[in-house]
């Protein structure tokens, strides 16, 4: 203030315009304001309160597409490959089966962009599906490349040092080291591994866990269970009509709070959405299911306008349930679902879990019966 | 002379003052180039940090408004609402830092009720917000615009101006009860203050981290502060009785206005929100909340106020001024109205706040100055039984009539 003929009071006309500047950031935002209103004139009022949101385009689900390449799998692949290991036989004629597994930590995509620092048998989640046949000698050399210990605990039948478990056998395999696994597959079904290391939580819903198939010998069987052996069992012709799925339902806690943001089978969120999983009408279907989800105490399978045969656990030939179409498991509960499209039209039939919370995490896919 | 023109020889002055500089570049280029900080940094995750802006409730479904306030780039991968994946758009999808984006979620909302979205980014992270009730955002169109400016005035101009008609009743009293009338304005603006200040500290909490939101209100406070002294200081060298009366009753006016317009920006935030649901009562609640704020701006005006008044000093209380007076009070509210409802703006409503505050101060030491003078020349105690229960009862009409508009 330097002006001489300013002195009409401590507040007078220019002290007052001065002070005014300060305020003068009220006006710009009246301006804009304005403009903003004559921009949308022509719009109108709107006569009718909306009761809801009336998306134009789009909706529910997840935006753009996951990078399999980047996985370096496909969930869709992963239905079929069936992982028979290096066969041969030993002296005593009983047939081996030898695996190579290693664990990796590894960076996969989970939903379409977002990235799941994940731990993982040789790189992918779920782990190789292992198929084989009851009584098979299974051997197992894993290696541990990841910066935590590991451990492949196997649902199956075989000896405390084989378990896989900390503190028992080989125990916990520190980063670099090796062990061999060693067992005879039993019993026949539809069986799971996973990690065991602590903490139990963090080492199973990173990605730590895979199918464990273990198909009826028939040869031990007799009458019409022999029968509906060899469906089940890879070796039989009676096994090439059925068209066998492996899914894994698991989910990830992508912000590390207990909760999962995704849920998934095979991993990939609404990985049979688009494209669907092709089905032919023809084949009968079976579903080899299991679910590894962590921090929710059950998982469940929903078939739409169809409905399955299920077989717990897969260890025998009488289905546990006939008839249903929604099953629950906890987690490590697995089974087999057995279902037809026969007589179906062609078209999109919906699977998903009968959590709907899961269903819109992720957890939802399509058959597309196709002549 | 001769030992300075000795020292010139050693360094010129541009050099020297260049020397900082040049070391200071120095640095940086070694920092950047050289990543000193290595061993920190491994292979860590990076840091992602992300501040909602304004959530709005459009036909579609919602847009907000995000900023990276985080050193590293944000992608944003996916969005959920209410625990589903939803198909968005984002502009831009990657948010470098400082970037803000504008993102859209096409979702069927349900009307009046809340629903929760959840952004997750490349590394997985969450962060969440909340659409309280789901009612559409006002678009401004004519009429919202005067239906918001309406309640600008309902709760700005009308209570200054009912306030105000209490100016002939109170140029009327004897003269010991005008030192209790002033008592009471600073027991009012001492209220304002307090309510600014927190005000501005709440919006200061929901600026992005970089923008340092609490100490952006107390340096905006101080500033404004200072700048209404130097203008004060500025015009005391001649004192015109008259104007000085005038320009106090202004400056208060003017601190009211702008504390009302903080008021006006949460009402007009708070009716976008679809929170009025009290609707006619918070504004009766308001009137009458701001009704003592009339007093206090005439009380300069009353004759005989200060001590160096005689009976006939010519003081404007003609119409006009009283008008000028109310809307320099009162009209700010609608201005925060429009602001609040159209456009809200964390930024913007911070650094009004601040300024509030600092205004506010300043008219507190003056009226109180004034007060003083007043019980100086009369040869009493500013703190006599009158004077401290006229500040208490302003400080109470203002803290009880708020309970009918604190939500």
């Amino acid at each position: 203030m330097s002006s001489d003929h300013d002195r009409k009071g401590f507040f007078g006309r220019r002290g007052f315009l001065k002070a005014g500047l300060l305020t003068s950031g009220l006006v710009a935002p009246l301006v804009g304001a304005i403009k903003t209103m004559e921009g949308s004139a022509g719009s109108g009022p709107d006569p009718e309160p909306r009761e809801q949101g009336q998306p134009g385009h789009g909706g529910f689900g997840a935006v753009g597409q996951v990078d399999h390449e980047f996985n370096g799998f496909d969930p869709h692949e992963m239905l079929y490959d069936w992982d028979y290991g290096e066969v041969s036989t030993l002296p005593n004629g009983q047939t081996l089966r030898e695996y190579k597994f290693t664990a990796v930590d590894k960076d996969i995509e989970v939903a379409p962009g977002v990235i799941f620092p994940s731990w993982a048998y040789n790189g992918r989640v779920p782990g190789p599906s292992i198929r084989c046949v009851e009584g098979d000698r299974i051997r197992i050399e894993f290696t541990n490349a990841s910066r935590h210990p590991h451990t492949i605990h196997f649902h199956g039948i075989h000896h405390a040092s084989m378990d896989g478990v900390p503190g028992v056998g080989a125990g916990n395999i520190h980063t670099g080291e090796t062990t061999i696994y060693e067992f005879d597959a039993e019993p026949f079904g539809c069986h799971l591994y996973h990690c065991h290391s602590n903490p139990l939580k963090r080492h199973i819903h990173k990605g730590l866990y895979g199918a464990f198939i273990v198909d009826p010998d028939p040869e031990k069987y007799s009458g019409r269970e022999r029968e509906i052996a060899k469906t089940r069992n890879h070796n039989f012709p009676e096994n090439e009509p059925w068209n066998e799925m492996m899914m894994v339902m698991n989910a990830f806690d992508t912000n590390f709070d207990g909760e999962n943001e995704i849920y998934a089978v095979n991993t990939v969120a609404f990985a049979y959405n688009n494209p669907p999983i092709p089905i032919k009408a023809d084949n009968p279907q079976r579903l080899y299911l299991i679910n590894t989800t962590e921090f929710d105490p059950i998982n469940s399978l929903h078939t739409h306008a169809n409905f399955f045969d299920y077989y717990d656990h897969g260890t025998s030939f009488e289905p546990t349930f006939k008839t249903i179409d929604t099953v629950m498991q906890c987690q490590a509960q697995r089974g087999i679902l057995e279902f037809s499209f026969k007589d179906h039209e062609p078209g999109l039939y919906m699977f998903h879990a009968h959590q709907s919370e899961f269903v819109e995490l992720g957890w939802m896919a399509f058959f597309e019966v196709q002549e | 002379m001769n030992r300075q023109t000795k020292k010139q020889t050693a360094l010129p002055i541009w050099l020297s003052a260049l020397l900082p500089i040049l070391a200071l570049a120095g640095m940086l280029a070694f920092f950047l180039l050289g990543n000193p900080l290595a061993p920190f940094r491994a292979d860590l995750p990076p840091i992602e940090l992300l501040n909602f802006g304004r959530v709005r409730v459009v036909d579609e479904g919602f847009k907000l408004s995000v900023v990276n306030e985080g050193p590293d780039p944000i992608r944003i991968s996916q969005v959920l609402v209410d625990e589903a994946y939803w198909e968005f758009d984002s502009d831009p999808r990657v948010l470098q830092r400082y970037d803000n984006a504008e993102i859209t979620i096409y979702y069927p909302w349900v009307r009046g009720e809340p629903h929760e979205i959840r952004l997750i980014t490349e590394t997985g992270l969450t962060f969440d917000t909340e659409v309280e009730l789901a009612i559409p955002t006002p678009v401004p169109g004519m009429r919202e615009f005067l239906a918001y400016g309406l309640l600008g005035i309902y709760v700005g101009i009308i209570p200054v101006g009912l306030g105000m008609l209490w100016f002939p009743a109170l140029r009327r009293i004897d003269r010991k009860w005008l030192d209790a009338v002033l008592a009471l304005t600073i027991g009012l603006l001492v209220f304002l203050f307090v309510d600014t200040f927190l005000e501005g500290l709440e919006v200061a909490e929901s600026l992005p981290g970089f923008f340092q939101g609490v100490p952006l209100v107390i340096f905006a406070a101080l500033t404004t502060w200072l700048v209404l002294m130097a203008v004060r200081s500025s015009g005391e060298k001649e004192d015109h009785a008259g104007d000085d009366a005038l320009g106090l009753a202004r400056l208060i006016a003017l601190s009211i206005g702008l504390h009302n317009l903080g008021e006006g920006l949460a009402i007009g935030a708070a009716f976008a929100l679809g929170e009025a649901a009290l609707g006619s009562f918070l504004v009766i609640g308001f009137t009458l909340h701001n009704i003592t704020e009339g007093i206090g701006i005439a009380a300069p005006l009353l004759p005989r106020i200060r001590p160096e008044d005689d009976e006939d000093r010519k003081v404007s209380t003609r119409l006009p001024t009283f008008i000028w007076l109310i809307l320099l009070a009162g009209a700010p509210a609608i201005l925060g109205a429009w602001i609040g409802g159209f456009l809200y703006s964390p930024l913007l409503s911070t650094l009004f706040l601040g300024i509030g505050v600092g205004a506010i101060w300043q008219v507190i030491v003056e009226v109180t100055g004034l007060l003083q003078r007043n019980a100086a020349s009369a040869h009493r105690t500013v703190f006599s039984w009158l004077n401290v229960g006229g500040f208490t009862m302003g400080l109470m009409i203002m803290y009880l009539t708020a309970f009918l508009v604190s939500f």
